[in-house]
């Protein structure tokens, strides 16, 4: 395989459950050795996109190609040559934890010696408690076990599904680093999120809302196309100066990031100067207001309400 | 005012293993008060206390007045509770949720019928009020549980991480929904992994390890530790401790 080869390609991919639409045409390539992450809430369509690319599930309509092997007619070797770790809990809970490795090393032909090398950063970990059940384990364990099964064949492709949905700030980030760590040894990693925060850590990303995507680019790419000037605002009651902001004429959107309001205006000619002057006229105390960067969140946000409706 | 929360000590053992170890807080009326902590720390456990599901082993807890040793019974009338994982049946209609709960919580048949009409209105749920709710948006489910939540009109609500997987705008429409809530009195006590909505909160505690280590307004977190984020606190606080991952989940 060439360097220069994209490592998945999808080209107009469109899926109906029944009468509901769940993928509308979907486009996007993800180069190889690139950490690519579809960041999108539930119910956008990113569990279907990851069953038809890993060959569980057939599109509508469209092609997808994984390592330059079509999803549909060449499916058997395919499967050998990606790692797929579902949403859902995906081990066998009343096997041990090294049953369930060797289970899967086995079933792709292969010996957790074999290929130990590529996990033994993460399985060390698990080691010590190699003969616990895994349905006993916490969730943090358990996902990194699941990672270890979907990468002792070797893959040249991981797709991780919502790895890390439900899991604390902390195990979270433990998580990107060890997906760090996969990628500069050069894997190619697809993998998705509901949490807008964890697109800064891949190298490209696709925004996915309701079976349409929203933009593909680098998160700096993304947020630099944000287009207008942010604002965000504080004042010591957060909730009357939400509601005074929505009722201010020159608000186009206004939304509670943490601790400030982030704030875009109608007008470009509107400044800063004039904000405070409205919020003060309302007995705004301890008013603070600064131009900022816009977060991906900011982004999804602005290109949500813009989408056409589905 | 009395409190609506208040706890000395309250601890919950399981076999050897101490899921809450002597936690002391207390929660005012109409605060909103997140309560926070890695996958682990005891929070669920805590909860189940605190909604009188079950039976501490030491130390006190009362909750609107009520004591959690003797008055589980009362407890459960005056609290609402919701959590993402469960929270409404999807195999009924939205009208047959908000009934079965009205019905559940005691409510006479007229006031149901009230608050059946003023949930759809507020919700703009009219047109899907006899589908099943199943087959509604992840974001309206999550509406409408927190409004059954509110049927009985409870003194707390109890939110057991309700944004979870949730679009990034109904997740502010569903924290204006809280913010409302609490104006109107209700005292919020909720979980979440999103950093940004600890912000929202009023006071925030930080569980780790069945202890409870931190707890203060957001801005009074985030000077003592020295960070620009509810994230940055967290991640002080929660990485500091030698990995709790061995523990059975309860």
């Amino acid at each position: 395989m060439t360097n220069n080869m994209d490592a998945i390609v999808i080209n107009d991919i469109s899926k109906k459950y029944g009468t509901t639409s769940v993928l509308q045409n979907i486009s996007f390539s993800v180069r190889q050795g690139e950490l690519f992450g579809l960041i999108g809430p539930d119910g956008a369509g990113k569990t279907t996109l990851f069953k038809i690319l890993v060959t569980l599930l057939p599109a509508d309509s469209g092609q997808a190609q994984v390592v330059g092997r079509d999803v549909v007619q060449d499916y058997k070797k395919l499967r050998i040559l990606i790692g797929y770790m579902p949403g859902r809990f995906s081990l066998y809970p009343d096997l041990s934890v090294q049953e369930n490795l060797s289970f899967f090393a086995t079933v792709f032909g292969t010996t957790i010696e074999a290929n130990y090398e590529l996990i033994q950063d993460i399985y060390s970990q698990l080691e010590p408690f190699k003969n616990r059940l895994a349905g006993k384990l916490s969730g943090g364990m358990k996902q990194k076990l699941a990672l270890c099964c979907a990468l002792i064949h070797k893959p040249e492709v991981l797709f991780l599904d919502e790895p890390t949905t439900g899991v604390d700030a902390v195990s979270r980030k433990e998580f990107w680093e060890m997906l760090r760590r996969l990628k500069e040894r050069g894997l190619t990693i697809l993998v998705s999120t509901p949490y807008m925060d964890e697109a800064g850590l891949c190298d490209r990303i696709a925004l996915i809302q309701t079976g349409q995507i929203l933009a593909v680019d680098t998160p700096e790419g993304i947020t630099q196309s944000f287009g207008k000037a942010l604002y965000a605002v504080r004042a010591a009651n957060t909730y009357q100066l939400i509601q005074d902001l929505r009722q201010a004429p020159f608000t186009a959107s206004v939304y509670a990031f943490g601790e400030y309001l982030h704030l875009t205006t109608q007008s470009e000619t509107t400044t800063p100067e004039q904000i405070v002057a409205y919020l003060q006229a309302r007995q705004h105390q301890g008013l603070e207001i600064k131009k900022i960067t816009p977060t991906i969140e900011d982004s999804f946000m602005a290109l949500m309400a813009q989408q056409p409706a589905a | 005012m009395e409190e609506a929360v208040i706890t000395r000590k309250l601890t919950k053992k399981f076999g050897d293993f101490i899921a809450t170890n002597e936690i002391t807080f207390t929660v005012n009326p109409g605060e909103i008060f997140g309560f926070l902590g890695a996958n682990g720390a005891g929070k669920t456990t805590a909860i189940r206390m605190l909604c009188g599901l079950l039976a501490p082993t030491s130390g006190e807890a009362k909750v609107a007045g009520y004591d959690v040793y003797q008055q589980s019974e009362q407890i459960k009338h005056v609290i609402g509770y919701m959590s993402q994982k469960f929270s409404l049946y999807e195999d009924l209609t939205v009208r047959e949720n908000i009934r079965f709960y009205g019905g559940i919580y005691g409510l006479s048949g007229a006031e149901i019928k009230r608050q059946t009409e003023s949930i759809l209105e507020t919700l703009s749920l009219q047109p899907v009020a006899h589908s099943l709710v199943a087959s509604l948006p992840l974001g309206w489910k999550q509406k409408l549980a927190f409004s059954v939540a509110m049927v009985h009109n409870p003194k707390i609500v109890f939110l057991d991480e309700p944004t979870g997987g949730v679009d990034p705008i109904t997740r502010r429409q569903f924290w204006d929904m809280i913010y409302q809530a609490a104006h109107r009195g209700t005292t919020i006590f909720v979980t979440t992994h999103y950093m940004d909505e600890a912000e929202y909160c009023n006071r925030v505690s930080i569980m780790v390890d069945g202890r409870i280590q931190a707890l203060d307004t957001p801005r009074a977190l985030k000077q003592t530790y020295g960070v620009d984020s509810m994230d940055g606190v967290f991640q002080i606080l929660a990485a500091a401790l030698p990995p709790n991952e061995l523990i059975v989940r309860c």
